[in-house]
């Protein structure tokens, strides 16, 4: 009985596996390459596992000739090595290590040399500087030089919690999408310079051929250089906490035309922004835009309803952060408090002042006072926060 | 010397009995037990942490734990698995088989030797204790970091990561009281002719694991108790904003981390051809070539670090020396596997258990070595870095090269140990289980790194679905058939079929001269070598 049932079960299994072998979209190889460097980088992996799993299967031939003839079972009897005349000792040492010196150091060495430079080369002909910033858990992009300078923002995972949880059927996407896609110009070769604000992170696309730490209080380089339009996805690399499954990199790489089209309108974007940094918000807008910001930025720790994961991340309901005033009565805001946590971070817990705007910034602590559980009542203003910026 | 003198000793071995005999013995073949037993059970605690994780990765989304948790048992299933499992598990065989094989009675240092192993229990309760006082609201669980400790990630652990280092701290002291009984038993205790160029492979191996735990032994020590100043006493070892650097925990992490592979491994590589020249029937090939080789890979051993960290942007010159060092390793490497294929050629060979693992061990162990010489180069090492790639390539060294080896010993010796055959059936059906589950479970794992998913992630994109599907399920049949394992040995130390001294029809060497089991005191006469 038994063994008939586990039969069954593992005919029932075998055939699952055998239904999804045969319909998977499977991949053997590293993805198309899409810049110079991936495609260097792929055909040097290429020749390289070719000579491999050449060695390995003449050796692995040798050995089994040897494991069918050379049996006690068939009565072959052993015969014993005779060491060799010195001169023939001489050849067949240097022989083997003279092809397996062309093979390390020639064949495989060459291109591998070659590749090294160039992908180290990060200065010559590039035409544009970006700075990769990457915190717990999301990548910042800053355009630092050209039409584009000035504009920087952060880039989210946007798949939700429920696709996470299994309450919710996945997307196409699960886990490789976010809120703003760094942008590029197709065929330029753009200078990357990485960094991070709290502990290590690796900033990679599987297409690009190009990973680099990102090292808190270092500047490192990397360049891409995209040579065909399309969307492309990676992750971080380097395990930066329980969110390190949660950081995909999307890059959105189209023509020059769209790219110079994106970048005037992501200016006008900001200039509205800075407008709305000087007018008096609402306490129903500040937290409806607080709400955003919140959810984009904050859940990932203190959770979509305040709760927090203590003791690591802190709960927001009801603390004494989020329900005691926030400034002195001098007007300026007070150690410890919300306003001193959100912009300048402590321990786990990151600087926001680079991060989000005057109004960001406003909206988020008025919504946390307001919502979640707390009903403190003030109101934070973007000028306040312009004003304790300095 | 006659087996009545060996029987009359032993009636005189006067040794307290029950706890009081593991807990207070000096004897080198109680110790070694003791050590064999606590890695089979740490192996088991190691395999069931990663387990739980191949669970969680058999559908994409999250389905039996937190993010949080499943870092935690990453690092710890590491730890486990080469500090509790595999150093244990080569330094049992030490103690066993070195007396035995250069004519000893004893190891040199016999209490050193029992503290050795006592310091093992209370790094492995420290190692894996914040998981229980998680569930009691203590701490936020066991080191999360991955078992490289990292910083700065480590700096902002919670008290697991303390608890790791003071795990390791005990850990490092144990090998290197290991360590040096090991050498001070080679250099004194051989018997009369036996020089060091007629040592067994596996004292030779053992010689130089020996030497390499003491030099980057306190390396480690000293990286993690920077770390853990760092963490508490305001230093800024890896902190930018003293003027301290994140990269420099690396290389010294890496300057005990790359040779500590080939301290796992060299014990292994001591086994192989002695377990070859048994079932082929004829002596070894190029004793001497392979004793070179291992001075050779143990030199290139501690001059390769950084090929651990080529994307954490090192100089370009950096980046070569590295990549034509490594490479370099193929050299040595090569002259052993020729060796020990030249071993099995022409030989009058027979598959028992011990060889059937050895020969699986040498071909597995080729992948690892061949897709390691791939990873030695810069470029293309930017793609494989911390991907699945990678994992599935230190298994092939570490599972494969590693814990096949030391079952084949298991295999070979434990006849001689236990002075019963174990069941070779069973054996046989082992091995079979062993060899394509592992290969189920890892060669998937090579494919979804080149696909780009990377390591150490809880949750993945729906294009690895299928891939980690397979591996799950491999890993489950690889882990039950260690179950098997724990059988066999076990019956074979309760009785079988009585094991005859020599054991195996071509075994060569001075263990075999001995009675299976061998006497409590093993070599009470010194037999002389010619």
């Amino acid at each position: 009985m038994l063994m008939q049932g586990l039969k069954k079960i593992g005919l029932g299994l075998l055939l699952a596996m055998v239904t999804m072998v045969a319909y998977a979209d499977y991949s053997w190889n590293f993805p198309e390459p899409v810049t110079p460097m991936a495609l260097d980088t792929l055909h040097v992996h290429n020749k390289f596992m070719l000579i491999a799993i050449a060695i390995f299967f003449a050796v692995l031939a040798i050995m089994v000739y040897s494991i069918f003839a050379h049996r006690k079972s068939k009565g072959f009897k052993s015969v014993a090595d005779k060491a060799p005349s010195t001169a023939m000792e001489i050849f067949w040492t240097l022989v083997p290590f003279a092809i397996l010196l062309l093979i390390d150091f020639v064949i495989m060495g060459i291109p591998a040399y070659h590749s090294v430079i160039m992908m180290e080369d990060t200065r010559n002909k590039s035409e544009m500087v970006i700075k990769v910033t990457g915190s717990q858990w999301r990548w910042q992009y800053e355009y630092m030089d050209g039409d584009a300078q000035g504009i920087k923002f952060v880039s989210n995972l946007s798949t939700n919690d429920k696709q996470m949880h299994n309450e919710e059927e996945k997307g196409e996407n699960y886990l490789l999408e976010v809120d703003n896609p760094l942008v590029l110009p197709v065929g330029v070769k753009v200078r990357i310079l990485m960094t991070a604000t709290d502990v290590l992170h690796n900033w990679w696309v599987p297409q690009f051929g190009s990973s680099r730490l990102a090292v808190p209080g270092f500047i490192r380089e990397t360049w891409v250089q995209v040579d065909k339009p399309g969307v492309y996805r990676g992750q971080c690399k380097e395990l930066c906490g329980k969110g390190h499954g949660y950081m995909p990199v999307v890059v959105n790489a189209v023509s020059k035309e769209e790219y110079q089209a994106w970048v005037a309108a992501k200016k006008e974007e900001s200039a509205k922004a800075n407008a709305g940094a000087d007018k008096e918000w609402t306490k129903e807008d500040l937290v409806a835009e607080g709400k955003k910001v919140y959810e984009k930025n904050c859940a990932v720790c203190h959770q979509v309803s305040g709760a927090g994961l203590p003791p690591a991340f802190p709960a927001l309901t009801g603390s004494k952060i989020t329900t005691t005033p926030t400034f002195g009565a001098d007007g300026k805001y007070l150690p410890d408090s919300h306003m001193d946590r959100v912009l300048n971070g402590v321990r786990m817990m990151p600087a926001w002042k680079a991060v989000l705007s005057d109004t960001e910034i406003a909206a988020v602590i008025t919504y946390e006072r307001n919502a979640l559980g707390n009903n403190v009542g003030d109101v934070v203003q973007p000028s306040q926060v312009k004003a304790a910026r300095q | 010397m006659s087996t009545t003198t060996v029987a009359h000793h032993d009636e005189h071995a006067d040794h307290p009995t029950g706890i009081m005999r593991w807990l207070t013995t000096t004897n080198h073949k109680d110790i070694g037990t003791m050590y064999l037993t606590f890695a089979l059970i740490m192996f088991l605690v190691g395999g069931s942490m990663i387990l739980a994780i191949r669970a969680e990765l058999f559908q994409p989304g999250l389905q039996l734990m937190n993010p949080d948790f499943f870092n935690q048992l990453i690092g710890v299933h590491a730890l486990v698995m080469i500090f509790a499992a595999l150093m244990p598990a080569a330094t049992g065989f030490a103690n066993w088989m070195i007396p035995l094989q250069i004519g000893a009675p004893d190891m040199a240092l016999p209490r050193l030797n029992n503290w050795g192993f006592w310091l093992l229990p209370p790094a492995a309760i420290l190692l894996t204790l914040p998981f229980t006082l998680a569930l009691f609201g203590i701490g936020d669980g066991a080191l999360a970091t991955g078992w490289t400790f990292y910083p700065p990630l480590s700096v902002q652990g919670g008290i697991g990561v303390d608890f790791a280092i003071f795990s390791v701290h005990l850990l490092g002291i144990s090998s290197v009281l290991g360590s040096i009984n090991v050498i001070v038993t080679i250099f004194n205790m051989r018997a009369p002719g036996m020089t060091l160029m007629k040592m067994p492979m596996f004292v030779w191996g053992w010689l130089i694991t020996a030497f390499l735990l003491i030099a980057t032994i306190p390396v480690l020590a000293g990286a993690v108790t920077m770390l853990l100043t760092d963490r508490h006493f305001g230093t800024h070892f890896f902190d930018a904003a003293g003027g301290g650097d994140p990269i420099l925990f690396q290389h010294l992490f890496w300057f005990f981390g790359h040779p500590e592979v080939y301290i796992l491994l060299l014990p292994v590589w001591g086994f192989i051809p002695q377990i070859l020249q048994t079932f082929s029937r004829k002596p070894m090939y190029g004793y001497k070539a392979q004793v070179y080789s291992f001075w050779g890979i143990g030199a290139l051993s501690v001059i390769v670090w950084a090929h651990h960290f080529f994307t954490a942007g090192l100089p370009v010159p950096a980046l070569l020396y590295f990549m034509y060092s490594t490479m370099a390793i193929s050299l040595p490497l090569a002259v052993l596997f020729f060796c020990w294929i030249k071993t099995m050629w022409k030989g009058s060979m027979s598959f028992e258990t011990p060889m059937l693992f050895t020969v699986g061990w040498v071909i597995l162990f080729g992948i690892g070595g061949l897709t390691g010489l791939v990873l030695a180069d810069v470029a293309a090492d930017a793609q494989y870095h911390n991907s699945y790639f990678i994992v599935a390539h230190f298994h092939y060294t570490l599972f494969a090269g590693g814990i096949m080896g030391i079952m084949a010993g298991v295999y070979y010796w434990l006849p001689k140990m236990t002075g019963h055959m174990y069941n070779e059936k069973l054996g046989k059906t082992h091995f079979w289980l062993t060899a394509i589950s592992f290969n189920l479970t890892f060669i998937p794992q090579f494919f979804l790194g080149l696909a780009g998913m990377p390591r150490r992630i809880p949750d993945y994109a729906l294009q690895f679905a299928e891939f980690n599907m397979i591996s799950t399920v491999s890993a489950f049949v690889l882990g039950l058939s260690q179950l098997l394992f724990v059988y066999i040995v076990i019956t074979c130390v309760r009785g079988g079929k009585k094991a005859s001294d020599q054991v195996w029809e071509g075994a060569q060497g001075l263990e075999w001269t001995l009675p299976s089991p061998p006497p409590y005191h093993s070599f009470t006469e010194q037999p002389v070598i010619k």
